[in-house]
This record gives structure tokens, C-alpha cells and sequence, in this order.
């Protein structure tokens, strides 16, 4: 064809293979890593096949009907909370006009920054009998003990009450970026067919953001499934204080995962439920046309009210228990100097940048592997390994330790037969172990954001940079690195943070006198030591501050219609 | 013979069972532009990256510059082949700098001769005060000026351009087309420029290949294939057609306007004739054209450089031949502002120079 250009092929770099040679690297890697992320799943639905024990006869008998009956109520009580809190919440400070609602944007989601139980533990400090509050009431009144009825803080009312506290963001923020992604063209024509702005937001706003309305109330829910410490203080028997002590109490291992399994039920029903919702927003979407919103200004009593309304969640979800943590941890002040606590940060801080840097390393890989084989089966192993953002941390590990066990069992015996020499635990009680668990239960977490970093750069700029003379290894370092650095950065701190505040999986998974602030702060209030707690308790939600500021820059940054303004 | 910048010989591509370019050949001469121009899905983009080296080389052979750089079983890498690659999104790297990112290509040369080329081909493209802006900063059709830049700047023997202006709007594109043509003439490089737009097509290239379903449907100049369409499809992509249907007779088809020779069609063969808009031509009813038709005018509008016409022909059954039945709906196109009014009998000729005569299509 081309007879004037003689091919010198020898002066070329040979640089490809044929296809033969080629290997699916990434396709195994995700495959094989989706695998490994799902074994504590496999292994606690795996225990229903097991044989069913006396123990669990005996679970079955006695609490397993209190600890679904304590869940339901739990989830009714915390769905209905946080839908109260969370919707007036994000309608007024989207789209109304009232002194503070700057600030309300923001301050709203700080509750989020502590975990549950620390607020559990602050408010039964506040309100037993020898807190500040009755103290107050009987010295004002002269009452003293048996003279007046007080709600007791430990039980399934105030369990309720904590954990709408410190959930209800999750629907605010969902419901607000509804609010805020909502076309005006839908709020507009509501208005020129003749309903007010009250009646548009009940008939046209409200029904639009139901989706996402329900896909927050699913997060809330699975986080209310998870928790343990709130429940375990509060005297809630739910199913995650059942794995605990039919694991550690009663030491009947499988039991102990049939339980989870019977956890993992409920936490599928309400991933069912989030993911719905998530199908649902994609034809909730109006119209492309997006404008900033027309905000209605409120005045006099108005104003008030809408004051009150987003005050009252951010007052008691943050600022009450946080100041009394404060003011405890100043009248405890000698501890910060307690070389205990060193060590308690430095445990801490291992655990915590162990878990964010596997799990960053683990989301990159499985990101590049989604980017550069998009194939069905490279996008059911990241949707599977992704999972575990629903499973309680106490499933993950018990579905974690019992393969651990087996598996130094096995190698122990492995290597008495062949070496005559145990090796003991290798895995169990490491935190090797521990790592894993965090691995499984973020991965989620680190996964998302990293991905949609990974998207913004296109595959056309990876062909400029080809064109342009850079080799895929310096596409990798001039392009991917700067570009990513930015959402690797901020994943990490999210994982880190994430890993500070968990409690469940870390308490039953650490190596043994292995304490980070969050194992010290449940082992105090367990000890009815809550002054003492409030040195950890506060520097977790000093921790969890981060993830929050970081939110409301994202939040403030990604406003529809404000960006061509 | 004519040295080689560009060669794409018997080139197929297939992604899984979908065979998307069917043994395509092309060549592209230094300084020479080239639009692969068809609808979209036709594999014209495939061809481009087959020839960047983004999409890997399946069957045949691409040359660059007279050496093989695909074969089967021995590939080049984009980076080692010296091309220029402007992409349909630009795909500017949003963390560098307008110069930086024209730099990227540069990193072999020294850092004074590298600043010295970027604010040469800046210039040239008329960006040099841009040089410390970011991408964001940038309108559209700014941004597409840099990733011409970015392209150019290497001085790559051979330019790829994927539908560069589909990005901008109407009036932009305009300016910036011409802007480029003149900035890939003076080059020198060998422009092989892919476009689903037939104007823009006609616009740009030294020579046109027209593409559908993965196969080169006819390629020559501009003027060649506009008014020599090897096909219906050639005939039709490039504009709005009248079309008829009727039979050879004695070496013509005919037409209400007149006989079409058909050269080459037995006698008895269906026929479909293509007519463009512009070989109607319209005259004052009584004015006493011989081989014209009458017709009615529905309506008309003036389109700006040209006016459109919609027309009732008024004609009986006798000059249709084959018994068709009359009151056809046509479309002329005079220049100029010519609009007759509604209900106006009009003569109507025709020049044969822009009708087209093809087999009919169930018969191909």
C-alpha cells in the first residue's frame, strides 16, 4: 500500500505485547479484594447454616424477642425524630430569610461531629440524680429525693431522644440539597397556578424531596442499628449488646453470629429502603434550570419561630453537651497530663492512620480498577465491597474474628505438624485484625468521594497527556497525583475521623489493654466515671469537628445556580 | 508520488460483536487538511484515536511520516508517535495553567526554549495574555484555543482534531474555525479532522472523506464531492434533497421539470432522483421557459443569505410518465431575498447539474 515508506520496525520500541500475554490485572484485582472485603458478611449469613446450639435456644427463649422489640421501637422512635428535626430544618434554612441563618446552615450538621454515646454519656450526666440539673431543682425547691417524678435518661425514651439528637443531619442534609437542587421552575409554576409559598412546599417541594428525605431517615437508621454504646449504657437491649455478650459474656461464638445475622435482616431492609430512594431521586429531577432559589424573608414572630425551630437541634444535639463536657474536662484538667492519656492518643492515632491509609490505598485501587475496566463484573466487586458502609461495626467483627480463629488454628496446627512448632495467634487480636475490620467497614466512606475525584479527570486528558509524550507512568505522576491529591486528602481525614469515633468493632477486635479514647471513654461510663470520660469525649468531638467544616465548605462550594452567578 | 504524513491502510475495529470501522484506507500529505466527515456512530472518531494510538490498533496498518507505528503485534505508544491531538472536550488539566498546560508536551525541551514556544504559539493563537490563567477561568471557546496550542506546541507532524467546535455556539464557531484553519495552513502539519457537520466539513478541508457505518462512502475535494456525489447518502449528507422516484426510459429518467440523463442505467431501472434545492429554478409564470413546470408557492422565508421556498406542483399526471399522481411538495432555494407570495404561480426549471440520478434504494 504505502510502497515509498519502508517499515524499519527494528528502530521502533517494541513496547506492547500480543494480546494473548495481556492479564486482566485490575479485573482480578477487584474481584479477589471484593471477595476478601465480603468474607465477614459470607461467614455471619453463613452461621444460619450452622447447627443451632442450646445457647441459642436459650437466647431465643429470653431476649431475642426484647431485643427486636427495643430495635423496632428504636427505629420508629429515631425515624420519626429525625424527620422532625431534620426537614422544618432544611426547608427554613433553604429557602427563608431569618436573622442567624447563615450560621444555622452550617452549625445544623455539628451534631454529627460526635458519636452517639458520647452524647448518651454527657446527658446522663447532666440529668441523674446527683447532676447539675436535679441538684438545681431540689436546691431551688426544696424538694429532696422521692419528693419529685424526673425522666430517667437510661432508657429506651432517652436512647430515642440521643440518637435523634445526633442523627437528625443526616436528613437535614439530604432534604436540603433536595431543597437546594430542586428546579425554581417546579416552586414557580406551583406559584402562578395559585398556591402560596406554604401550600407549593407542601403540594410541589415536599413530594419532590421525598426520595431524599427517606434516603437520610435510611442512614439514620442504619446508624441507630449500629450503635452500641448508647444502648449498652442506656440498658437498651438491642442486637448489637446481645453479640457482645453471648461473644464475650456467655462465649458462644456462633450464637453470637447467628445474632448478627438476625441484625444483618434489619439492616438489609433499610438498605433496600436507601437504595430505593436513591432510584427515586433520579425522576424526581425536574428540569436542568437552575437559579438561585427565591428565599421569602421572615419578620416579628416569624422569624422567632423559625429561630427557635433551628436552634432547639443544634442548642441540644451540640452546644449543651459539649460546653458540659467542657466545663467537666477544665475541672478534670490534671488528667491531660496523665501519661495514660498519651499513650491513649497515640493508640489511637496508630489505629486510626493504619485504617485510613489501607483503606485510601484499597478505594484508589479499586477506583482505577472501576476507571480502566468498567466491565459487570468489575462494578458488582466494587458495588459489593462497598457494602459495608450498612454493616454495625459489632457484625463486621464477629463475621472478622471467628475466620481469624479459624485460620490460626489451622496454621497453628500446620506448623506443629510440619515444624513441630505452634505459631500461636497470628491474626486474632492483632491489629492486623483490627485494620481489616475498618477496611470493611469504610471502605464506602474513602470509596465515593475518591471515585468521584478519579472522574473528574477524563479519559481524553489521559489521551492528551499519551499524545503529549507522557508515558502512562507520567501521566500517573504529572495528571492523577496533583489532581487526586486534593480528594485523597480529604478521604483520609473522613477515615480517620470515622475510625476515632467507632467504638464496637474496636472493643471486641483490639489487642488486649490496647485503649484509644473511644474504648477509655465507654470504660469510664461504664464505671459511672462521666467527669472523668470527658476528657476523651471531648477531644473525639474536637476530632469530629473536621469532617463537618470539611462538609460545609463542600456544601457551600457545590450550590446549583450560584456557580454562574 | 506525494510524500506521506498520514497513512491508514485497510483498517477495522471492532469493540466486542459491534464492527464499528470496516477496512478504512486514507492518506493525509504534509500541510494537507482532511475532514473525515459523516453521522455520528459512523466510526470517524475510532479511526482518530486508531490513529493517535488511544484506541488499540486491531487490523491493518497506520503510518506516520513514512514508518509504520500499528501493525498487528507491534504497536507504538501515543506518546512516541508525534501527533497532535485537539479532543471534542478539550480535555485541558485543570491544575495547571494555561502555559503549563502548553508546556506539558514541551518537557524535553530546555526551560528557556520551552517559555519561548509557548509564548510563540499563545500568540499565534491569540492567548498569549491567558498564559497564568487556569482552564476554569476560560470561556469555551477560549479553552478550545489552548488545546489547539497544546496540540501544536511540540510541532507534531500530524494534527488530530475530534469535532474541535462542537463545543461552542453558533456565532463562535465561526470565528474560531476560520481562526484555526489558518493557524493549522501555516503549520505546515498534516490535519486529519474529524466533523458530523457537512458545513463545517466543506469549511475546513483540502479534501473530504465521507464517512457511514465504518466505511469511506466517497472521498475527494470538496467541489467533487458536492457536485459528483458517488451516492445517495454522499448527495443527501450534504444538504436537504427533493426527492423522486421514476423509471429509465431511453437513457433518461423524467421528471416533472425535465429529463435527467442517466448514463450507465438500463432502461426499465427504478431510479431515485435527488435534487438539490438550488437546481430549481423559479421564474415569473408567464416568462415562457420552455422545459418549465408551473407550481404554486405555499409559503416562503427568507433564511438570510437565501430564501426558501415551499412549492405545489400544479401539474397533471402526463408529465410524470409512470402515471404518478401530481401536487408534490418541493423546496427551491433562490440567494438573495426572493419571496413570492403565498398562492403566486411560478415556472419551475430545473439544472441538471444538481440533480442526481441512483438506483432506487430497494433495488441496490
Amino acid at each position: 500500500m504505502f510502497s515509498a515508506a519502508p517499515v524499519p520496525i527494528a528502530s521502533r520500541p517494541l513496547t506492547l505485547g500480543s494480546h494473548a500475554l495481556r492479564f486482566d490485572v485490575w479485573g482480578v484485582w477487584a474481584v479477589v479484594f471484593a471477595a476478601l472485603v465480603a468474607i465477614p458478611i459470607l461467614v455471619v449469613l453463613g452461621s444460619l447454616l450452622m447447627p443451632f446450639t442450646d445457647a441459642w435456644a436459650h437466647l431465643a427463649a429470653t431476649v431475642l424477642p426484647r431485643y427486636v422489640a427495643n430495635s423496632v421501637w428504636l427505629m420508629l422512635g429515631v425515624g420519626l425524630g429525625v424527620v422532625l428535626l431534620g426537614v422544618p430544618t432544611a426547608w427554613l434554612v433553604t429557602m427563608t430569610r431569618f436573622p442567624g441563618v447563615r450560621i444555622f446552615e452550617w452549625a445544623l450538621i455539628l451534631p454529627l461531629a460526635s458519636p452517639a454515646y458520647v452524647i448518651g454519656y454527657t446527658y446522663t450526666g447532666l440529668l441523674d440524680y446527683v447532676g447539675p440539673v436535679q441538684s438545681t431543682l431540689r436546691a431551688v425547691f426544696g424538694w429532696s429525693a422521692g419528693d419529685y417524678w424526673f425522666p430517667d435518661m437510661r432508657s429506651l425514651g432517652g436512647a430515642i431522644i440521643v440518637m435523634t439528637l445526633v442523627f437528625y443531619p443526616y436528613v437535614y442534609l439530604l432534604a436540603r440539597a433536595a431543597f437546594l437542587n430542586q428546579s425554581v421552575c417546579a416552586l414557580e409554576a406551583s406559584r402562578t397556578l395559585g398556591r402560596t409559598a406554604w401550600q407549593s412546599f407542601a403540594h410541589v417541594a415536599l413530594p419532590l424531596a421525598r426520595p431524599a428525605i427517606v434516603g437520610g431517615v435510611a442512614l439514620a437508621l442504619m446508624e441507630t442499628l449500629s450503635d452500641f454504646g448508647t444502648v449498652q449504657y442506656f440498658g437498651v437491649d438491642t442486637f448489637t449488646t446481645g453479640i457482645y455478650r453471648t461473644w464475650l459474656g456467655i462465649g458462644e461464638p456462633v450464637a453470637a453470629l447467628q445474632l448478627a445475622a438476625i441484625l444483618l435482616v434489619f439492616v438489609f431492609a433499610v438498605l433496600l429502603l436507601e437504595q430505593w430512594s436513591r432510584g427515586e431521586q433520579r425522576y424526581h429531577h425536574t428540569s436542568r434550570y437552575y437559579r438561585r432559589l427565591p428565599t421569602y424573608p421572615l419578620h416579628g414572630m416569624r422569624a422567632g419561630s423559625a429561630w427557635v425551630i433551628c436552634a432547639f437541634p443544634v442548642a441540644f444535639g451540640f452546644l449543651v453537651p459539649a460546653a458540659a463536657l467542657a466545663v467537666w474536662t477544665v475541672e478534670n484538667a490534671a488528667l491531660a497530663l496523665d501519661p495514660g492519656f498519651h499513650q491513649l492518643l497515640s493508640n489511637t492515632l496508630i489505629l486510626a492512620a493504619g485504617g485510613a491509609a489501607t483503606t485510601i490505598l484499597a478505594a484508589v485501587l479499586l477506583a482505577y480498577a472501576l476507571r480502566l475496566r468498567g466491565s459487570m463484573l468489575v462494578r458488582a466487586a466494587a458495588r459489593m465491597a462497598t457494602l459495608g458502609y450498612a454493616i454495625p461495626g459489632a457484625v463486621v467483627a464477629v463475621g472478622i474474628l471467628l475466620p481469624c480463629v479459624w485460620l490460626d488454628n489451622w496454621i497453628d496446627a500446620a506448623a506443629r505438624g510440619l515444624f513441630g512448632v505452634g505459631t500461636g495467634l497470628l491474626l486474632s487480636g492483632t491489629l492486623v485484625a483490627v485494620i481489616f475490620a475498618y477496611l470493611v467497614r469504610f471502605l464506602a466512606v474513602a470509596f465515593n468521594p475518591i471515585e468521584a475525584g478519579l472522574g473528574r479527570i477524563t479519559l481524553s486528558m489521559d489521551g492528551a497527556a499519551r499524545v503529549l509524550g507522557a508515558s502512562p507512568a507520567a501521566t500517573l505522576m504529572r495528571v492523577h497525583a496533583p489532581l487526586m491529591a486534593g480528594s485523597v486528602l480529604t478521604t483520609a481525614i473522613l477515615v480517620l475521623v470515622e475510625v476515632i469515633k467507632e467504638l464496637p468493632a474496636t472493643l471486641l477486635m483490639r489487642p488486649f489493654n490496647f485503649d484509644t479514647l473511644a474504648i477509655r471513654t465507654y470504660q469510664l461510663a461504664a464505671d459511672e466515671r462521666l467527669a472523668e470520660a470527658a476528657l476523651p469525649s471531648l477531644t473525639i468531638v474536637a476530632v469530629g469537628i473536621v469532617p463537618v467544616i470539611l462538609l460545609s465548605l463542600a456544601i457551600a462550594r457545590s450550590r446549583p445556580g450560584d456557580a454562574g452567578a | 508520488m506525494q510524500p506521506i504524513a498520514l497513512g491508514i491502510a485497510d483498517v477495522s475495529h471492532a469493540y466486542g460483536e459491534r464492527t464499528v470501522v470496516r477496512g478504512v484506507t486514507l492518506t493525509v500529505a504534509p500541510g494537507e487538511l482532511v475532514c473525515l466527515v459523516g453521522p455520528s456512530g459512523c466510526g470517524k472518531t475510532t479511526l482518530l484515536r486508531i490513529a493517535a494510538g488511544l484506541e488499540e490498533l486491531q487490523h491493518g496498518r497506520v503510518v506516520i511520516d513514512g514508518c509504520a507505528v500499528a501493525e498487528p503485534g507491534y504497536v507504538v505508544p501515543p506518546e512516541a508517535r508525534g501527533v497532535g491531538f485537539v479532543f471534542q472536550d478539550y480535555a485541558l488539566f485543570p491544575h495547571l495553567t494555561v502555559a503549563r498546560n502548553v508546556a506539558f508536551g514541551l518537557h524535553r525541551l530546555p526551560a528557556g526554549e520551552r517559555a519561548a514556544r509557548v509564548r510563540d504559539v499563545l500568540s499565534k493563537v491569540g492567548m498569549a495574555e491567558y498564559a497564568e490563567a487556569y482552564p476554569h477561568q476560560l470561556s469555551g471557546g477560549q479553552q478550545q484555543r489552548v488545546a489547539l496550542a497544546r496540540a501544536l506546541a511540540p510541532r507534531p507532524r500530524v494534527v488530530l482534531l475530534d469535532e474541535p467546535f462542537s463545543g461552542l455556539d453558533t456565532r463562535l464557531r465561526e470565528q474560531i474555525r476560520d481562526d484555526t484553519l489558518h493557524v493549522l495552513k501555516d503549520s505546515g502539519a498534516a490535519t486529519l479532522m474529524v466533523t458530523h457537520d457537512p458545513e463545517e466539513a466543506m469549511f475546513m478541508a483540502d479534501r473530504l472523506a465521507v464517512m457511514r457505518a465504518g466505511r469511506i462512502e466517497q472521498e475527494g475535494t470538496p467541489v467533487d464531492i458536492y457536485t459528483r456525489p458517488a451516492t445517495a447518502f454522499v448527495a443527501s449528507f450534504f444538504g436537504q434533497l427533493n426527492e423522486l422516484v421514476g423509471v429509465v426510459r431511453g437513457g433518461a429518467v423524467y421528471t416533472p421539470f425535465g429529463a435527467v440523463a442517466t448514463p450507465g442505467l438500463g432502461d426499465g431501472t427504478t431510479v431515485d432522483v435527488l435534487i438539490r434545492p438550488e437546481g430549481l429554478r423559479l421564474s415569473a409564470a408567464d416568462s415562457g421557459v420552455s422545459s418549465a413546470v408551473a407550481a404554486q408557492v405555499m409559503t416562503a422565508r427568507l433564511l438570510g443569505r437565501s430564501s426558501w421556498i415551499h412549492l405545489r406542483l400544479l401539474t397533471g399526471d402526463a408529465a410524470w410518465g409512470e402515471g404518478h399522481v401530481g401536487h408534490f411538495h418541493f423546496h427551491a432555494r433562490v440567494p438573495g431575498r426572493y419571496l413570492p407570495r403565498e398562492g403566486e404561480i411560478l415556472q419551475v426549471g430545473l439544472d441538471p447539474t444538481q440533480a442526481f440520478v441512483f438506483p432506487a434504494k430497494d433495488a441496490r
